[in-house]
C-alpha cells in the first residue's frame, strides 16, 4: 500500500469509528422514517368520533337530512342559533353552520371543540359540495344526467414532438432528481467542512510538519480527501440500506390499523384496483402516493440515475473540498475561516436555489447554463439527469462532465499550492493578495 | 571523517525576507552536529530545507555524495520545535501510522515500536488517547516515531524542550547512544551547556548568514583569550609584584585555603612565561586556561554581528 492509501486508511477509519458517525448512520433513516410515518399516523388516525351539529339557516333548509352518516361521523340537525356556552355543554364535538347565504357565499363555518383532522374536514367539505351541486341542478332544472354530460375534467398531456412518449411526467421525475441534488447539496456541504476542520486540525495540532516530512503536501491533502469522501459513500450506502429496510418494515410496525393494508394494497394494486381506489380518492381517501412513485420508478432510468449520482458527488466533492482543504490549510482557527468560506458556499447555495427553480421551469435557459458551469452542475444537473435527456441535448451532459473533471483538476492543483505553504504559516493574518502570492511560490 | 549531508550555498526568498543567504553547511558523519543562532536566524528554514518539506530558490544538497532527493526521506528523521501528535488517536496507532508513513512494515513498524516502549516504559499508554497523557508523555512518544525507522541523518530541534531533567537524562543517552551506532545527529537549540557537553561541531547562523562552523573544541580554541586562572598561596602584593605590568591582572580574591587570580597573558604570550615570573614569588597550586562557553561565544559573536549590521546598513 502507498502512502496515499495508508493517508485514506487513517482518514476514513478514525472517522467511521467514532461513535458519532456510527450514531448519525443508525439514527438518521430512523429518524427520517420515524418522522415520516409519525406524521402519516397522526394524520391518518382520526379515530375519535364526531357528532355534528348542522345548524341549516339557509331559507328552506337545504341541508336538512341531505348528509350521509359515516363511520365516526354522525350528522344532527338544527335551525336553531347555539352560544359558544351552549355549544360548549353540548354533547356535539363540531358544529357546522350555515348561514343563510351559504348558497350564494358557497362558503360555511365549522365550529370546534378540538380541533377536527384534515381527513374529517375534506369529508365534510365533499358533502357539502354535494349537497349544493343537487340544490343548484334541481334550481337551475338540470338533470344529473346532463349534468355529468356536461362536467368537463380537463386533461392536458404535454408532447415532446422529439419523442413518442407524453412528457407530463417530467415534473415528478424532476423532484426525484431534486432528492439526489439535496443529497449531493448536503453531502458536499457537512463533508467539505470536515475536510477543512481535519486539515486545521493537523495544521494547529503542529502534527502537519511531521508528516509532512515523510509524505508530500498533495499526498496528504489528497488521502484526507479521498478518505472523507469515501466516508461521506459509506454513510450514503448505509443510510440507502437502513431506509430500504425500514420502509419496508415501517408501515407494518407503525400503522397496524385498516389505513396500512389500504395503502399497501394500493402499492399492489392492478390497474382495475387503482382505478376503483382513484374513485374513492374521488370520495374523501387519501391520494394515492405510492401508486405514483411506482410510476416513476419506471420512468426514471435509475441505473444512469445512480452512476451519475456517484460522478456528480465525487466530481463536486473534489472540487469543493479542495477549495475547502486550502482554507484550512491558510488560517489559524476557525473564526477566521468565515471570510474564505463565503465565496465558496455562494455557488454550492445558488446552486441549489438554481435546481429548485428547475422544478417549476425545467427547460429554462438559467437551468440550462447552471447545469454545465462546474461550481454548481453537480447540484443542478441531477435534475436534468432524473428528467432524461434527447439527443439534441446529451451534449450538454457530456460537456458538463467534462468541464467538472477539468475544472476539478484545476481546483486541486491551486489548492495544492495554497495548502503547502498555509499549513507551516503561523500567525499570520492572511488576506487574498497573501494567497495570490502563494501560488506563485515554487516548491 | 567522511560528510554525510552537504548544504551547499543555500538560498532561500521568502516574499518580504532572505531566509537563508548563501549558507554552507557541512553535517560529518557519526556526530552530534549544533546547529546554532539565534530566534528567526533562518535554522528552521535550513532543517526545513534538508527534510525536503521546502526547496531551496538555489543551492545544492548531497546526501551520501548524491544529490538529495526524495527517496532520501526514509533515512532522515525530524523531531520538530513545534511538537504535535493527532489528539484524538490512540498513541499505539498514532505511532504505527507514523512509522509505516516512514516507509516501515506493518510488522516492522510493531515490533520495533514494542521495543522502545517498553524500553522507555510506557507499554501501558498504547491504548490511550494523546490528550490524556501530559505534555512529557506526549513528547516521549513523539521521539520514539522520529527515530523508530532508524534514520541515518536525524535532525531533533530543541529536543529537550517539556522534559523534567530524569527524561532528558534519558533523550540525552539515547541520542549519544545512536551516535555510537554512526546516526549524524543535528542539535538544533538554545541551550548552551547541552551543546559543550553532547555537540561534536557546531555552526552559527545569524540574519540568514552562517558566522561560524566547526568542532566545538577548535571553535572554542579560537574564541580563547589566553586568560589563565592561577592558583596559589601568598598575598596579593607578592602576586603584583611578581607580574610586574607585564600581564594583565583581571580579578583577584580568596578561593578555599587560596588566593585565586584571573591573568590574562596576551595573544602571542605563553603560559610558561607567566609561571616562569611567579614561581620566585608565590607558592603556585595551580593553572588552568580560561576557554570561553558557547553560551559567551554565542553572544559575542551574535552581538558583533548585530551591531556591525546595525551600523552598516539603514535597515
Amino acid at each position: 500500500m502507498g502512502k496515499i492509501g495508508l493517508i485514506i486508511t487513517r482518514e476514513y477509519l478514525s472517522r467511521v469509528k467514532k461513535k458519532s458517525f456510527i450514531i448519525m448512520t443508525f439514527l438518521g433513516p430512523i429518524l427520517m422514517a420515524g418522522l415520516i410515518f409519525g406524521a402519516v399516523a397522526l394524520g391518518l388516525q382520526e379515530n375519535d368520533d364526531h357528532e355534528v351539529l348542522v345548524v341549516d339557516k339557509t331559507p328552506g333548509g337545504v341541508f336538512k337530512g341531505k348528509f350521509k352518516n359515516l363511520e365516526g361521523l354522525k350528522f344532527h340537525y338544527s335551525t336553531k342559533d347555539m352560544s359558544n356556552q351552549e355549544f360548549d355543554k353540548s354533547p356535539y364535538s363540531l358544529m357546522l353552520y350555515l348561514n343563510d347565504q351559504t348558497v350564494e357565499m358557497d362558503a360555511g363555518e365549522l365550529f370546534y371543540k378540538d380541533a377536527p383532522g384534515f381527513s374529517t374536514q375534506g369529508k365534510i367539505e365533499h358533502q357539502i359540495e354535494g349537497v349544493l351541486e343537487d340544490y343548484k341542478l334541481e334550481l337551475h332544472k338540470i338533470s344529473k344526467e346532463e349534468y355529468n354530460a356536461i362536467s368537463t375534467e380537463f386533461n392536458l398531456v404535454t408532447k415532446d414532438i422529439n419523442k413518442s412518449e407524453d412528457d407530463s411526467y417530467k415534473h415528478k421525475v424532476a423532484i426525484v432528481g431534486f432528492g439526489f441534488a439535496i443529497v449531493i447539496y448536503l453531502f458536499i456541504f457537512i463533508y467539505g467542512v470536515q475536510v477543512m476542520r481535519g486539515v486545521m486540525e493537523e495544521k494547529t495540532s503542529r502534527i502537519v510538519e511531521v508528516l509532512i516530512s515523510s509524505v508530500k503536501p498533495f499526498e496528504l491533502m489528497m488521502g484526507k480527501i479521498i478518505g472523507i469522501a469515501l466516508v461521506g459513500l459509506t454513510q450514503f450506502l448505509l443510510w440507502v440500506i437502513l431506509t430500504a429496510i425500514l420502509s419496508t418494515a415501517g408501515p407494518a410496525l407503525f400503522l397496524k390499523d385498516k389505513y396500512a393494508v389500504q395503502e399497501i394494497a394500493q402499492q399492489q394494486a392492478t390497474p382495475e384496483v387503482k382505478k376503483e381506489l382513484a374513485a374513492k380518492m374521488k370520495a374523501g381517501a387519501e391520494p394515492d402516493v405510492m401508486a405514483e412513485f411506482n410510476s416513476l420508478k419506471e420512468r426514471i432510468n435509475f441505473p444512469l440515475m445512480i452512476g451519475m449520482f456517484l460522478f456528480y458527488f465525487l466530481g463536486g466533492f473534489l472540487v469543493y473540498a479542495s477549495l475547502f482543504a486550502a482554507i484550512g490549510a491558510a488560517v489559524d482557527s476557525e473564526t477566521d475561516s468565515q471570510q474564505f468560506m463565503m465565496p465558496i458556499t455562494i455557488p454550492l447555495i445558488f446552486g441549489f436555489i438554481v435546481a429548485e427553480m428547475s422544478l417549476m421551469n425545467p427547460g429554462g435557459a438559467a437551468v440550462t447554463w447552471f447545469s454545465i458551469i462546474p461550481l454548481t452542475s453537480p447540484v443542478v444537473m441531477m435534475v436534468r439527469v432524473a428528467q432524461g435527456f434527447d439527443p439534441g441535448s446529451i451534449w450538454q451532459l457530456f460537456v458538463s462532465m467534462a468541464l467538472l473533471i477539468v475544472f476539478f483538476v484545476f481546483c486541486v492543483w491551486l489548492a495544492g499550492k495554497i495548502y503547502r505553504t498555509g499549513i507551516l504559516m503561523y500567525g499570520k493574518k492572511i488576506t487574498y493578495k497573501e494567497l495570490w502570492k502563494w501560488l506563485r511560490y515554487n516548491g | 571523517m567522511s560528510t554525510l549531508l552537504e548544504a551547499n550555498h543555500i538560498v532561500k526568498q521568502y516574499a518580504s525576507h532572505k531566509a537563508l543567504d548563501d549558507v554552507t553547511v557541512h553535517f560529518p558523519e557519526g556526530c552530534v552536529f549544533g546547529l546554532l543562532g539565534p530566534n528567526g536566524a533562518g535554522k528552521t528554514t535550513l532543517i526545513r530545507i534538508m527534510t525536503q518539506i521546502t526547496a531551496p530558490d538555489s543551492g545544492t544538497l548531497i546526501f551520501q555524495g548524491k544529490p538529495l532527493e526524495r527517496d532520501h526521506i526514509y533515512q532522515i528523521g525530524y523531531l520538530p520545535e513545534e511538537r504535535g501528535l493527532y489528539k484524538k488517536m490512540k498513541v499505539g496507532e498514532q505511532a504505527m501510522y507514523l512509522a509505516r508513513l516512514k516507509g516501515l512494515s506493518q510488522a516492522d513498524a510493531k515490533t520495533k515500536l514494542h521495543y522502545w516502549f517498553k524500553k522507555f516504559e510506557i507499554t501501558q499508554w498504547w491504548d490511550k488517547k494523546i490528550e490524556e497523557l501530559s505534555k512529557g508523555m506526549a513528547q516521549k512518544v513523539q521521539f520514539i516515531t522520529t527515530i523508530l525507522h532508524e534514520p541515518k541523518f536525524l535532525i531533533l530541534d530543541e529536543p529537550f524542550s517539556g522534559f523534567d531533567p530524569i527524561n532528558a537524562e534519558l533523550i540525552k543517552g539515547e541520542i549519544l547512544e545512536l551516535k555510537k551506532k554512526g546516526t549524524t545527529i543535528v542539535l538544533s537549540t538554545h541551550n548552551m551547556s547541552s551543546v559543550e557537553e553532547i555537540c561534536d561541531n557546531i555552526a552559527l547562523i545569524n540574519k540568514s548568514k552562517k558566522l561560524l562552523d566547526g568542532k566545538v573544541t577548535d571553535v572554542r580554541k579560537t574564541y580563547s583569550t589566553n586568560t589563565f586562572e592561577i592558583d596559589y598561596r601568598g598575598t596579593t602584593e607578592q602576586l603584583e609584584r611578581a607580574l610586574g605590568g607585564s600581564f594583565d591582572l583581571q580579578a583577584n580574591g580568596p578561593k578555599g585555603d587560596y588566593l585565586s587570580a584571573r591573568i590574562s597573558i596576551g595573544k602571542d604570550a605563553q603560559l610558561n612565561t607567566l609561571l616562569q615570573q611567579l614561581i620566585p614569588h608565590v607558592d603556585l597550586n595551580g593553572a588552568t586556561e580560561i576557554i570561553p562557553t558557547m553560551n559567551d561565544i554565542f553572544i559575542k559573536v551574535v552581538g558583533a554581528n548585530n551591531a556591525g549590521v546595525g551600523s552598516g546598513l539603514t535597515e
